[in-house]
């Protein structure tokens, strides 16, 4: 069977949404790259994005569907907006999820609220593909998260894959989806390789993934924290506990009663977050089992997040800043008791 | 074509023997410091992104020159030739770029990042274009506090089709700050080239808008550079407020560590090269008044200088992890 990393399985999704759909189109920064050295052999799809995901796109759909774009965002986000309103079903890339505050606007106040404020007579079919993520060393200014940002906001779907299959058939249904999506493409996991079928099968907003089933304590793990609790879940089966790992997958919106079931199941839960923890997503969901699921707890809801601080540069710190598996093993057996 | 180099000016104030040395040595440091940070970049002894300043020296150093120690900039994540420049000790600005206690920012920071307020370093932001408004600021501070200081924002090319590059040019012509917008246009924005992205004929061309003085000038020869900042910087000074000031240069390097430059065409890179900045000042040192020995004497310091700074980096300790929660807030009960 053939493996493809996420990287892959996007462009592929990309690939394949855009031949079946003329009216998808593709806007961002060196989302191919060489613009203005078409004529000069290496030039046309340079880029791809600066992690080469769209690669190849250019070459395939010409120019006039993938647009390289000027260091605009707040100008082709609302461009994007005006474009969805009218027929296109257009694909932005904001090169760093730490650049929204350029590009906020356009998706807080026109995308999310054009159907609702215009009395859902329109509909706005557009998809921000972002990249978030610590790990990189890259600074304070290029690792952050921010999902809840935009989960935040009603009219903004939001949706972030910890594997490949997720990536590809959860991007596809994003591009066919009639409302706004913010798609979280995490810098860590791009490599990460699975079997991802080559048909073009969209996977539906709002249905959690159970990553792996077990009976003491659910892990909600958000994006690449599941990379983490898979290796946390290895730890704790050796000192007999036994993990069930959620991914919710979509945040908005959010699979209430994958997550509810499970926590009824193994009576105890712990939510991962690399994100800021103030108004975070683990908080979020914490709120939610304390709210529904009071009764099948048998100990606190407890959330591992990052600290409230941006995120460091130095190795060192920012290892410490990541709620990396051995993290995951103490707060579980605290929890446990064991 | 905005393509091609700017002729030299005919116009231009030659600063004595030793400052032109001065500035030489900036330069030197600035390229020999960068050469470190490639090679280590490309060794993984450094982490994370780099940018690095190879074809822009002439700009940091001459412009830096015309200005006071106290007056202020705000850089970009392409910063190093810029710190150097402002007098950031190297010391500290290895140790930032190694992520040790020892550095500017105590590891926080890294490479995009590096600043010192004592020097009259803003800082380095990664966002394009954000400087400009925070440059705007101190020299906002400048005329309300009458300090006579002056404020440059530094960014690049591909930075003018920002918000904030529009916005703060519109402020600073209303306020009549004491701040320069300083492009360098090197000629991409990351694998995008100029002509694929620029509307007007040149990036001086857009102060138009806002009725503001522009120059456009040589940004591969210091001299030039230096002349043009100059009265910039006197115009500012003078209380005659903004300049839009855009240097012509080329990057050398890809826009990160380890970009494969496909996009740049080897005889264009070529071309260019014949102006690096350092070629191009020891050609003209001689009709300068600067000696070909006391080069040598120069570049003898600055090698020394440089491998002082980065040995004392790689043995500087890393930060405590437990610091990684303070300086978020001045105070947080
Ligand atoms: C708002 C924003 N958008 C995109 C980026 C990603 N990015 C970093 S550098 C760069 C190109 C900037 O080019 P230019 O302004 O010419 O500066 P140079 O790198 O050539 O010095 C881009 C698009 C960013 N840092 N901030
Ligand atoms: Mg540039």
């Amino acid at each position: 069977m053939r493996e493809l990393t996420i990287k892959d399985a996007i462009n592929e999704a990309l690939h394949q949404a855009m031949e079946a759909d003329p009216d998808v189109i593709l806007m961002g920064e060196d989302i191919a790259g060489g613009g203005g050295r078409d004529e000069h052999p290496g030039a046309m799809d340079a880029w791809g994005g600066p992690f080469g995901v769209t690669q190849g796109l250019a070459t395939r759909f010409g120019r006039d569907r993938v647009m390289d774009t000027t260091i605009a965002e707040a100008g082709f986000f609302g461009a994007a907006v005006g474009a969805a309103m009218t027929g296109l079903r257009p694909v932005v890339e904001l090169m760093y999820v730490d650049f929204a505050g350029v590009a906020y606007d356009q998706l807080l106040n026109q995308a999310a609220k054009v159907r609702y404020m215009f009395g859902g007579k329109q509909r706005v079919p557009m998809v921000v593909r972002t990249v978030v993520g610590a790990g990189f060393r890259a600074g304070a200014e290029h690792s952050q998260t921010l999902y809840s940002l935009f989960t935040h906001v009603p009219g903004l779907k939001t949706v972030a894959p910890s594997s490949a299959a997720d990536a590809k058939g959860l991007l596809l249904t994003a591009i066919q989806d009639d409302d706004p999506v913010v798609f979280f493409e995490h810098k860590r996991l791009y490599m990460t390789k699975e079997h991802v079928p080559e048909e073009a099968v969209p996977i539906p907003f709002g249905k959690a993934k159970i990553v792996r089933a077990g009976k003491d304590l659910t892990i909600v793990a958000i994006q690449r924290a599941v990379q983490f609790a898979q290796e946390a879940a290895e730890a704790l089966a050796v000192l007999g506990i036994d993990v069930e790992i959620i991914d919710p997958r979509t945040y908005s919106p959010l699979d209430e009663s994958a997550i509810l079931t499970s926590v009824a199941k193994t009576g105890h839960v712990l939510i991962v977050d690399e994100s800021y923890p103030r108004c975070g997503l683990a908080t979020d969901i914490a709120a939610l089992i304390a709210d529904q699921g009071f009764d099948s707890l048998k100990g606190p809801v407890k959330r591992l997040t990052a600290p409230h601080t941006p995120v460091p540069f130095s190795p060192p710190l920012e290892d410490a800043y990541l709620p990396l598996a051995p993290k995951i093993v103490a707060a579980a057996r605290a929890l446990l008791r064991a | 074509m905005h393509a091609e180099p700017v002729p030299p000016a005919t116009d231009l104030v030659i600063p004595p023997p030793e400052t032109l040395l001065a500035m030489y040595e900036t330069m030197l440091t600035m390229r020999r410091f960068d050469e470190r940070v490639r090679d280590l970049t490309a060794a993984k002894s450094i982490p994370g992104y780099t940018h690095t300043y190879f074809g822009s020296e002439a700009i940091g150093a001459g412009v830096m020159a015309a200005l006071a120690p106290t007056d202020w900039i705000a850089s970009t994540y392409r910063c190093h030739g810029h710190a150097i420049a402002k007098g950031v000790a190297l010391d500290a600005m290895a140790g930032e770029i190694y992520g040790r206690v020892t550095g500017t920012a105590k590891g926080k920071g890294g490479s995009m990042h590096v600043s010192d307020f004592d020097v009259g370093m803003l800082g380095a932001f990664g966002i394009v274009a954000a400087g400009i408004p925070v440059a705007l600021g101190a020299a906002l501070t400048a005329k309300r506090k009458g300090t006579g200081q002056v404020a440059v924002a530094f960014f690049g090319d591909g930075a003018v089709h920002q918000g904030v590059f529009h916005e703060g040019a519109g402020l600073a012509k209303l306020w009549n700050a004491p701040v320069i917008l300083l492009c360098e246009n090197n000629q991409y924005a990351e694998a995008t080239a100029i002509e694929y992205h620029l509307n007007t004929e040149t990036i001086a061309d857009m102060a138009c808008a806002y009725a503001m003085p522009a120059e456009r000038a040589d940004g591969m020869d210091v001299v030039s550079a230096y002349t043009a900042a100059k009265r910039a910087v006197e115009r500012a000074r003078s209380g005659g407020g903004p300049t839009l000031l855009e240097l012509v240069s080329y990057r050398f390097s890809g826009q990160y560590e380890g970009d494969a430059q496909a996009y740049q065409p080897p005889e264009e890179m070529a071309r260019w090269r014949e102006r690096d900045p350092l070629v191009t000042f020891e050609r003209l040192a001689p009709e300068r008044g600067v000696s070909h020995d006391a080069i040598e004497v120069v570049a003898g310091r600055v090698d020394a200088a440089i491998s002082a700074a980065f040995e004392a980096a790689e043995r500087a300790p890393f930060p405590d992890p437990e610091s990684l929660y303070d300086d978020v807030y001045v105070s947080y009960p």
